[in-house]
């Protein structure tokens, strides 16, 4: 018998809306596990509003969002952090007042792992090195570039050792050079077999780093395939750059 | 029918307190805790002015509108201002703010206290009765009623009809976006803090037509006034001004059926209820 | 545990041990005024344990207080003397609860203004109570117990306190509310239910502070809604913390015994001027030293603390 490969996330029709505006509508889409997978789309198609919805921060209106073989709609975000999602945010978001070690701490300490004294520190500090700030354990964040911040708070996922990482543009805002250094780790991430959703702008990024992509536009899916296939689809480029450019 | 007069004569001049402090919280983004210092300075003004010079507190709410306004625009320009400015979140301004104002309002009372004592005042003014369905009430109520509401509407037309009055409610929907389009927001804020001050201060005044007063009362008109904020949604004026008559029904009706003592609990429960089951005010719209 | 962790033990247990012998040396208007500063070293720690980490003010603590110094005035001819003091403490317990339900998954302005009324509103009803009951307007409370007595029980529980304190900041439960007081969203992402972190630390603090109002009852010969449910109370012990400093488990202890003799000597002297005192101590905090006096301290000799909260 063949070896099924797992779905990791499957989004079954789910709908979310605030007020009269449609922000995610009917989308369905699956992910399995040791996939990466890219949510991609113009402005406003959604695609933050789908990674909240994932990871807990909103509530699903309507339909089903599988985690692992289990609904998780109506679950609050920590309940889902326990299940193993860890996610970084579109504007960092560092706790000021702690050092980069705790920063990263933090992932690892509440998550499914539960880690805590040694054991969790020297995850942290792994964790640090791998992202490439080994040595900036005790600096405070305020006092890091903004490379470094995303750094962290990738550090911060990644300790919480998470079977679905959620990135969303976790590139955007990053000069070519350290834009450069920031696909090389995703890449490693990937090669790691990782499973991971990635909302990004960035179409290198996309075209390099997923194995299939599910296209947005006004909260629904109008393409889902390879890099390769979305980024051809006639729907694909009239929603980036409209219909008169078909 | 008693009940409900007198809770709306009530409800008419606690919408003006309130109102003041809404116009300061919406647009400058400042909970102001010395809110009910500001209403008793407001009270110990009309008093001072009828008792000295029998002026009425009528034309003393006016008078000292202006004197008003300055005071607390220049709190908000040298005090707050300073906070919004070092401030790196949200809530590190709330906690300071929270703070600030607090510090501020035991001033007040320690001020107000130097300055007239520790008694209890009040003063006779338009103590006569006039007739509503063949029930006498007084007349103070009624003339400080109808002043409230011309207050109100006042102001509701200058937001909506002027040119100022759209800069200050385009600050409360978003300082960001405004600075963006070239709105001062900082001018506007301290606009609205000095405005709501003296919006507030005269709701003093016509308040201490016919309730009583002491120096350290300020606090519990603090309360009530942010109990109807929130139970109006924050937002908008009109919130305030219904919230306001529901809490001046709700505590005549208390203190008329049960206990006079129990008036600051029956506020407090109706604001209990608000937050569990509506936290976005009765009125208000639930945030996205 | 470290070296410097062992030192602020040893130097804590060392001034507790001499802090027992205070009634034996000192009587009358000393001691009385001991037993104040190991009352607001217990209440402004256990209001640290919370509102340090998260920035949540909470003015509830007359509201505990005079709850727990009602349970033993209350029910003193009826239950055993260390029977009430468990019986405050859970009621305490379940009133923190209840408002943590309520509130603390609101912003914090929602939070200070329902705390501010709260003791407000529990001694209207009180009051209220009372006088429907048809009983005067207090309660006669007669025990054996006196002053040196309540000055040993507080310092039992202070010593308590601290070494709870320092428990919880050395746990994940205490991690988690540095995390929550740094960002509320992070938090939840990280997988801290935020909401019962908040209320299983408010739950200790209303509990430890109903206790403090407890072991105080037999202090009063009569108490009354007034003294029990004083709103000042709340205000002091928010002063105080945030003077000393709510980032080390010290700090507010440094706000406690300056501010508790200026406090006495501006009652004695100035008794219509404490309200312009406490409002010039709010300035202070918040314009000048927002870290308190461990800050300042701590400026000073820019080194590692000894007694690292």
């Amino acid at each position: 018998m063949a070896a099924e490969p797992h779905t990791a996330l499957s989004v079954r029709g789910v709908t979310r809306t605030f007020g009269g505006l449609v922000a995610v509508d009917d989308m369905s889409f699956e992910l399995a596990e040791h996939e990466v997978l890219g949510l991609i789309g113009p402005n406003g198609s959604g695609k933050t509003t789908m990674i909240n919805l994932i990871s807990g921060a909103l509530k699903a209106s309507r339909g089903e969002i599988v985690l692992f073989g289990e609904n998780v709609v109506g679950e609050s975000a920590h309940a889902i952090a326990r299940r193993g999602v860890a996610r970084t945010f579109q504007l960092v978001r560092m706790l000021e007042s702690m050092s980069v070690m705790e920063n990263v701490e933090t992932g690892g300490v509440f998550g499914h792992a539960r880690r805590w004294g040694a054991e969790l520190r020297d995850h942290a500090r792994h964790n640090i090195a791998r992202v490439g700030l080994a040595g900036k354990e005790d600096e405070p964040v305020g006092a890091l570039t903004y490379i470094d911040q995303k750094r962290v708070e990738l550090a911060r996922a990644l300790a919480a050792d998470p079977r679905l990482l959620l990135l969303d543009e976790w590139l955007a805002g990053l000069n070519p050079t350290e834009l450069q250094t920031g696909i090389e780790l995703v890449e490693d991430l990937r090669s790691e077999g990782r499973t991971i959703v990635i909302v990004e702008h960035v179409m290198d990024a996309i075209r390099s780093l997923c194995d299939r992509c599910v296209v947005m536009n006004s909260g629904a899916v109008i393409a889902d395939g390879t890099p390769r296939e979305v980024l051809a689809d006639d729907a694909v480029i009239a929603a980036y750059l409209g219909d008169a450019h078909v | 029918m008693d009940i409900l007069i007198i809770g709306v004569l009530l409800g008419g001049a606690y919408a003006l307190m309130a109102v003041g402090l809404q116009l300061q919280y919406g647009v400058a983004r400042i909970m102001n805790l010395a809110n009910g210092e500001i209403l008793v300075a407001g009270a110990f003004g009309a008093f001072w002015f009828f008792t000295g010079s029998q002026v009425s507190p009528l034309i003393t709410v006016i008078g000292y509108a202006p004197v008003a306004f300055a005071a607390n625009w220049a709190i908000y320009r040298y005090l707050m201002l300073p906070l919004v400015r070092r401030s790196k979140s949200e809530g590190h301004l709330e906690v300071d703010s929270i703070l600030a104002t607090f510090g501020l309002s035991f001033i007040l009372v320690g001020v107000m206290l130097a300055l007239f004592g520790g008694e209890f005042f009040s003063y006779s003014f338009l103590e006569k009765p006039f007739d509503i369905m063949g029930q006498p009430y007084e007349q103070n109520r009624l003339v400080a009623f109808l002043y409230a509401a011309a207050f109100c509407v006042g102001l509701y037309v200058w937001l909506h009809r002027t040119r100022m009055g759209l800069t200050l409610r385009a600050v409360s929907v978003s300082p960001e976006a405004s600075r963006r389009v070239g709105i001062d927001v900082a001018g506007a804020s301290a606009l609205a803090f000095g405005l709501g001050g003296a919006i507030t201060a005269a709701g003093g005044g016509l308040l201490s037509t016919f309730l009583v007063f002491d120096a350290s009362i300020g606090i519990i008109f603090t309360m009530k006034a942010l109990v109807i904020v929130i139970m109006g949604g924050l937002r908008d004026i009109r919130g305030s001004i219904v919230a306001a008559f529901v809490l001046g029904l709700t505590e005549t009706a208390v203190a008329s059926l049960i206990d006079p003592g129990l008036t600051l609990a029956a506020a407090y429960v109706v604001f209990i209820l608000v937050l569990l089951f509506r936290p976005q005010g009765i009125f208000g719209r639930r945030a996205t | 545990m470290t070296g410097t962790e062992k030192t602020g033990l040893a130097v804590g247990a060392a001034i507790f041990l001499a802090a027992a012998f205070v009634p034996l040396l000192s009587g009358g208007y000393g001691l009385s005024l001991a037993v104040t500063v190991v009352m607001y070293a217990v209440l402004t720690t256990s209001w640290t344990l919370f509102s340090g980490p998260t920035h949540y003010i909470s003015l509830a603590t007359a509201a505990f207080f005079g709850l727990g110094m009602y349970t033993v005035a209350a029910l003193i001819d009826v239950f055993p003397y260390p029977v009430l003091l468990v019986m405050a403490t859970a009621v305490g317990a379940v009133l923190a609860a209840l408002i943590g339900l309520a509130t603390l998954r609101l912003s914090g302005v929602y939070f200070v203004i329902f705390t501010l009324g709260l003791a407000e509103m529990v001694r209207q009803l009180v009051t209220w109570v009372q006088t429907t009951m048809g009983t005067s307007s207090g309660l006669v409370v007669l025990t054996g117990i006196d002053e040196p007595m309540i000055y040993w029980q507080l310092l039992a529980l202070a010593a308590a306190v601290y070494l709870a304190s320092w428990r919880i900041g050395r746990s994940r439960l205490g991690f988690a509310l540095r995390i929550i007081g740094g960002d509320e969203v992070v938090a939840r992402h990280s997988g801290i239910n935020t909401a019962h972190a908040k209320i299983a630390l408010f739950v200790i603090s209303g509990s430890v502070a109903a206790l403090t109002g407890a072991i105080l009852a037999p202090r009063w010969t009569y108490v009354e809604p007034v003294i029990a449910f004083s709103p000042m109370l709340s205000f002091l012990v928010v002063i105080m913390a945030l003077l000393g400093g709510v980032h080390r488990l010290w700090g507010p202890l440094l706000g406690v015994i300056p501010f508790t003799f200026l406090w006495d000597l501006v009652t004695a002297t100035f008794p219509n001027q404490t309200a312009l005192m406490l409002g010039l101590c709010f300035l202070l905090i918040v314009y000048i030293i927002p870290n308190g006096f461990a800050g300042l301290i701590e400026n000073l000799i820019r080194r590692r603390p000894l007694l690292a909260g």
